[in-house]
């Protein structure tokens, strides 16, 4: 098996092989082909960036791998900001000894995902660190494009009587990860949801307007993302669990690691906080798009300080949805 | 369909919640339960069903999440296990945030570079220390009569497959010598509890006759009860009938799951393997007879033994009123460091360490102020 050396972060020729037999063979555009320092971009109006580091185990998980989250996470960045994505950078830390055909892979895959949601990478940068001080592979990607929302949208601009929106499904690329991290064979048939949002997020600006928020609820779920939008708008957010959707897999292997779905990530769901009246239309072009097929409304902005979020339970009853301290740990019994 | 699923029916939980407003009108009286299970406590909040319950019905949140009643003691070997070279150590998620008397945690203990590995099952740690021969690997054995027989199991697994580098610091705890320890202190006419909800997954293993007692010998209602809505529910409306009747008894009431013998495969392990020791309880001190230390014959498994370990002396943390939050004499918003000093970020005491324990619970899920109004 041929693994990386150490010799391939050099900035010799080992690095110049790894970066034209790899990454632009693989990546290839006009602008990376001319192996320039940086890139020229052509944009017009103003930009939006964003920027996301990688790390990830396993490296490849059901319904993704390192390679398309680093497009899909940046891109998505981008797109809830009201931009539309063009250009992408990517930076590898990879570690000594990794297998080549493993980058490869993962590299292919960034490929394929950024050729999907329209983007292209145009610079990068490669380093190899010793054996150990990297878990095998770290990507970081920035994103830039041109916004299309005027104003762009922000959790500042909810407003009481906003009616929330969930594109889809929670808890699956969470619960998969961890799944697939843990070895936890009694957790089958779950998948990342993984996907590229800004065809979705362009189309509900473009078509449906107003609208105030647009958020990924990655890291922290839906709960930690709402809980955001409330400390930043001022405002409370009333949440129908029974509206809120959740795979039956999902469900029970939350009920038996004694995890919340609401608060495992996500990597291919959209929040989205618009006027009422303009519910129905944004409901309807998101299930329109493969992405957006199971989503649903919510919730509801309501003015209120302190600003909380509350979870209307199934059987009538209320809670809390508030932030968590650190990451989600299954439970003893 | 989900079986489970038609026990959270919000059409059969109201016309519960209905029968348990009847139940509560006619008992005419406020009414004071606890239960002492970490999945209840999550359950109830989580469900909503706290903020459904009638007027006058207060429900408490007793020494039920193993984590909680992890003694300080036992986190400050912990602690220092974590710091001893070629040990690994191999416990269960919701251990790694308690902090021990100084604060510190097995977080910050794995930031100084401390090996600590999360496992979902004892028998992962034995797996570990195959893959790891060169170090000890120490699986931290906190639990109650649940977790006690994979714990067990685990270390019959080890000796039958000669796997010499592993060992278990068994922290286990028994739930009804708690009980009766509660009990014996909360008697006479001011008796802060009127009823159990007896713990459906302890009762899975024990069954119901060590329960019996709670109704027998000190006349309180006590029903073993499933964690969905309905089955809490209709615990709840059982516990008020008894109240009411006058006619106390230990009833199970989570038949699908539990045999009144208990499970006899799940005691025959946990026998084979431990035996009852005395327990420092967080919170509650020490109470004879009410945890799990392992056997002479299994000694080599056996942390404390094998590296010569023994419980540090810690002072009680000042100020921290846990021990009546767990007792039920005090309800956690009633504690003066709650949500002030003593929040889940800064816990100063173990009901607000784990996300099963009752101060924790009622942080996350009610908030630092009263309950949003109905």
């Amino acid at each position: 098996m041929n693994r990386l050396l150490l010799d391939s972060g050099s900035g010799g020729r080992a690095s110049q092989r790894l970066i034209t037999d790899l990454f632009v063979r693989h990546l290839d555009n006009e602008i990376l082909r001319r192996m320039d320092d940086g890139a020229v971009l052509d944009m017009r109006g103003p930009v939006v960036m964003s920027t996301d580091g990688y790390t990830v185990t396993p490296l490849f998980f059901p319904g993704g791998d390192i390679g398309s989250l680093a497009v899909h996470g940046t891109v998505n960045d981008v797109a809830v900001m009201g931009g539309r994505p063009r250009y992408l950078s990517c930076g590898f830390i990879l570690e000594e000894g990794l297998e080549l055909d493993v980058l490869e892979r993962v590299v292919q895959s960034m490929a394929g995902a950024a050729r999907r949601a329209g983007v292209a990478v145009v610079t990068g940068d490669t380093k190899v660190v010793p054996r150990g001080a990297c878990d095998r592979l770290f990507i970081t990607t920035t994103g830039v494009g041109e916004l299309i929302a005027e104003p762009a949208p922000s959790g500042h601009a909810a407003r009481p009587g906003d009616a929330v929106l969930l594109s889809g499904t929670v808890g699956d690329h969470g619960l998969t990860v961890m799944a697939r991290r843990e070895e936890l064979s009694f957790i089958s048939d779950v998948r990342s949801d993984s996907a590229p949002l800004n065809r979705l997020a362009e189309r509900l600006i473009t078509e449906v307007g107003d609208i105030h928020v647009l958020r990924d609820p990655t890291r922290g779920g839906l709960a930690t993302t709402l809980n955001e939008i409330a400390e930043q708008s001022g405002l409370s957010c009333v949440v129908d669990e029974a509206a809120v959707p959740v795979r039956e897999n999902v469900r029970a292997g939350c009920g038996v690691l004694g995890l919340d779905p609401l608060y495992l990530a996500n990597e291919g769901k959209l929040i989205c906080v618009l006027p009422r009246e303009k519910a129905d239309a944004a409901l309807a072009v998101m299930r329109s798009e493969p992405v957006g097929m199971d989503a649903a409304l919510v919730g509801e902005m309501v003015a209120g300080a302190p600003p909380r979020v509350t979870l209307r339970t199934r059987m009538g009853g209320q809670r809390l949805l508030s932030m968590l301290e650190g990451a989600p740990l299954p439970r003893i019994c | 369909m989900d079986f489970s699923a038609s026990f959270q029916n919000p059409e059969l939980c109201r016309a519960l919640l209905a029968r348990l407003e009847r139940e509560m009108e006619a008992w005419g009286r406020p009414a004071r339960f606890m239960e002492v299970c970490g999945t209840h406590t999550v359950s109830i909040f989580q469900s909503g069903l706290r903020s459904l319950l009638p007027p006058g019905l207060t429900h408490l949140s007793g020494p039920g999440c193993p984590v909680c009643v992890t003694h300080e003691a036992e986190v400050a070997l912990f602690l220092e296990l974590a710091g001893r070279d070629k040990t690994l150590l191999a416990t269960f998620g919701d251990l790694v945030r308690v902090p021990g008397p100084d604060g510190r945690s097995l977080k910050h203990a794995q930031a100084d570079g401390a090996r600590v590995q999360i496992v979902y099952s004892p028998l992962d740690a034995v797996r570990l220390a195959g893959e790891h021969p060169g170090d000890s690997v120490v699986f931290l054995g906190v639990g109650f009569e649940t977790t006690a027989p994979a714990v067990a199991g685990a270390v019959l697994s080890a000796r039958r497959r000669g796997v010499t580098n592993f060992c278990v610091l068994s922290c286990h705890k028994l739930v009804p010598p708690v009980l009766r320890v509660l009990l014996e202190k909360d008697q006479g006419r001011s008796r802060s509890i009127d009823a159990f909800l007896l713990p459906g997954h302890v009762a899975v293993v024990l069954g119901l006759e060590p329960f019996r007692f709670v109704a027998e010998s000190h006349g309180r209602p006590a029903v073993v009860a499933g964690f969905e809505p309905a089955d809490i529910l209709s615990a709840l409306c059982l516990m008020l009938e008894q109240l009411r009747t006058g006619r106390p008894a230990a009833v199970n009431a989570y038949g699908r799951a539990v045999d009144a013998g208990g499970s006899p495969a799940a005691l025959a392990v946990l026998n084979q393997v431990f035996r009852v020791c005395d327990a420092r309880w967080r919170g509650l001190g020490l109470i004879p007879d009410s945890g799990l230390t392992l056997r002479d014959e299994f000694a080599s498994f056996n942390a404390v033994e094998r590296l010569g370990l023994s419980l540090p002396d810690t002072a009680p943390i000042p100020g921290c009123r846990c021990g009546q939050v767990l007792s039920g004499s005090i309800t956690p918003d009633q504690c003066p460091l709650f949500g002030k000093s003593c929040t889940p970020r800064n816990p100063t005491g173990p009901c607000m360490v784990s996300s099963e324990g009752s101060c924790a619970a009622w942080y996350r899920y009610q908030g630092a102020n009263p309950a949003p109004a109905r």
